[in-house]
């Protein structure tokens, strides 16, 4: 890790007064990327892009510059670019912050992108609750149509691109990115079967990419600084900045941009004021959003905040949102509250998710109450195996994940709930 | 299932018999949510048409107001209601004029969201799930609203209200107009 490089990089702007106005983004250096992006080839953009080694920031981790190179150049369809703002795993509230904050650095990354694959129109897909924020959205989108930063000559090189807002409505399967182009098309948000992905067959049948607010408004900072620059941040395979939520039981809750690699520890302490009640008061951290399993306190004196470290560890970078509880918290309790979820939200389309989200939650919620019965540790282990890559999408995946991992790192206090019919920290 | 509901509700709500009818404004704004989709995909404006009419129309989609929608973009009405009944945030029952949702996941749950749903509960006279008598306030609980470093909160109407206390609570109902 570079200690003297710049650490603010996707949130560079939002501590400005007005931040989310195009003046105040013009005078920190806006769309300077952008024109110069557009003055190379998309190949040399991509290639920028693969460098910087970025991984989408939504949860799968996958390599943007990759993902933008499955494109097909020739395609007799049009290509579309979308942005996941359905920000909804639980635990995340990263992407809301560059939404209502700083708008022009996912419209300028997002022209950038469009340039590359060859787009001519694109949709951030913001959540429901979020109206707020796409206002914010829309308002910025409106500037930027006014500057000629979007439309049909954009800075009079004959680059075209056309972006709107579509709203969603309260689903969280539609940050799958299948389920959210159903949901785009106006329709259900019911995941699709892949192959085919949507590079080849996303919106509308078009060739289509799909990426996060974090991973977009990281664009405009590698084109500007190059793609060596920015894999010169972080750690080898997961480079460059996240922008980590740390939620629960820590002193100063907040959105924080680290470089990866950092260790959790020093996240905790240095940036969110340490855990309630000191560092030995710490029980344990879902690291990356509710559907990635809980580390123990000893996993948290050692772990690094990056994609290979989290997944050593047993779990998962995912989105970021890095949930802190200290010793009150009955893991049991958590783990049903988090089931519950999962239950709300599967869509109901493949049975191993839609009936297992039911037993899993229906079953740790029973241990929970004191109705534990011998052997539904097991059953439940059982459970999570009969759901894990048996369902068209993650959403079960992320269900069964929890419980498995919850097990796994506090089995006693699962033993004990069963044995004993209660908490064994009350 | 979702189709027997709604018939149901549907009788109940004959006296609500003023057929919807979006108002000029409403019309324009139509016209604008039709322009961000390709015209061959005119359907994709379903879900903002939808949110557009819960606006228009009392905050909720009656089977009247869904029917209405499904004329306008010349849809079968199965096809809307299909949708209407997938997303949480399309209201199939009336709501107060306060609809109050109080996030109960993982890092509200964490920093005590059940003292806020006890003391809302307290302060309405109503449980989750109710609205108050004289059509004032509906209170639920709600997943993940993405708020989750100023935990505990809550969404009324469209407005996030966070880093919540019981008495802060207190105060932001009654200043509610």
């Amino acid at each position: 890790m570079n200690q003297s490089a710049p650490l603010q990089i996707v949130f560079k702007n939002i501590h400005k007064a007005n931040s989310h106005t195009l003046p105040v983004y013009l005078k920190g250096g806006g769309y300077k990327a952008m024109a110069e992006a557009l003055a190379k080839t998309p190949e040399e953009v991509i290639n920028e892009v693969k460098t910087s080694g970025i991984r989408g920031r939504g949860g799968a981790g996958f390599p943007a510059g990759i993902k933008w190179s499955f494109i097909p150049k020739a395609s007799t369809k049009p290509k579309y670019l979308v942005c996941n703002a359905d920000e909804g795993e639980p635990g995340t509230c990263k992407d809301r912050d560059i939404l209502r904050f700083d708008p022009h650095l996912l419209i300028e990354g997002m022209v950038i992108a469009a340039f590359a694959v060859g787009s001519e129109r694109g949709y951030i897909y913001i959540r429901g609750e979020f109206f707020l924020e796409s206002q914010r959205v829309e308002g910025a989108i409106r500037e930027a149509y006014a500057k000629g930063y979007l439309g049909d000559n954009i800075l009079g090189t004959g680059v075209r691109f056309d972006l709107a807002v579509h709203l969603g409505a309260g689903a969280y399967v539609c940050g799958e990115e299948t389920a959210l182009l159903e949901s785009l098309e106006g329709k259900k948000g019911q995941p699709r079967v892949k192959p085919p992905f949507p590079a080849n067959v996303g919106l509308w049948g078009g060739p289509t990419v799909i990426n996060n607010v974090e991973t977009l408004a990281s664009i405009p900072a590698i084109l500007e600084h190059g793609g060596s620059w920015y894999a010169g941040l972080g750690v080898e395979k997961s480079t460059g900045t996240k922008i980590f939520s740390v939620s629960g039981h820590v002193n100063r809750p907040g959105n924080y941009e680290v470089e990866m690699g950092l260790p959790l520890k020093r996240l905790l302490e240095e940036y969110a004021g340490g855990v309630r009640g000191g560092w030995d008061n710490l029980k344990g951290v879902i690291p990356g959003g509710s559907s990635s399993p809980v580390l123990g306190k000893q996993v948290c004196e050692t772990v690094t905040m990056d994609y290979d470290s989290i997944a050593r560890a047993g779990s998962m970078l995912g989105s970021g949102a890095v949930v802190v509880m200290d010793k009150s918290v009955c893991i049991v309790r958590a783990i049903a509250r988090i089931s519950r979820f999962y239950r709300h939200e599967s869509c109901g389309q493949c049975t191993p998710c839609r009936e297992g989200t039911g037993w899993l939650s229906q079953i740790v919620t029973r241990i929970e109450a004191g109705g534990g019965q011998p052997g539904d540790i097991e059953l439940l282990e059982e459970l999570c195996g009969n759901i894990s890559g048996k369902t068209i999408c993650a959403l079960g995946d992320a269900a069964a994940m929890p419980v498995a991992g919850a097990i796994r790192a506090f089995r006693d206090e699962f033993v004990y709930h069963v044995e004993h019919g209660r908490c064994l920290v009350e | 299932m979702f189709l027997g509901k709604l018939i149901g509700s549907a009788m109940e709500q004959e006296q609500h018999t003023r057929a919807p009818q979006f108002s000029q404004e409403a019309l324009a704004k139509t016209e604008e949510i039709f322009n961000r989709y390709p015209p061959e995909h005119r359907e994709a404006a379903l879900m903002p048409i939808l949110h557009l009419a819960q606006r228009e129309f009392g905050g909720w989609l009656a089977p009247e107001t869904i029917d209405y929608v499904a004329d306008f973009m010349n849809l079968a009405p199965i096809r809307v209601y299909e949708v209407a009944s997938f997303y949480t945030m399309y209201n199939l029952k009336r709501v107060g004029t306060y609809h109050i949702q109080v996030c109960t996941n993982i890092s509200c749950w964490l920093c005590n969201s059940d003292a806020i749903v006890k003391t809302l509960e307290r302060k309405l006279g109503i449980g989750l799930g109710q609205t108050t008598a004289d059509q004032r306030y509906t209170l639920v609980a709600v997943e993940c609203l993405g708020a989750c470093v100023n935990a505990p909160m809550l969404q009324i109407n469209d407005d996030y209200h966070e880093n919540l206390t019981p008495e802060k609570v207190v105060g932001i109902i009654d200043q509610l107009p």
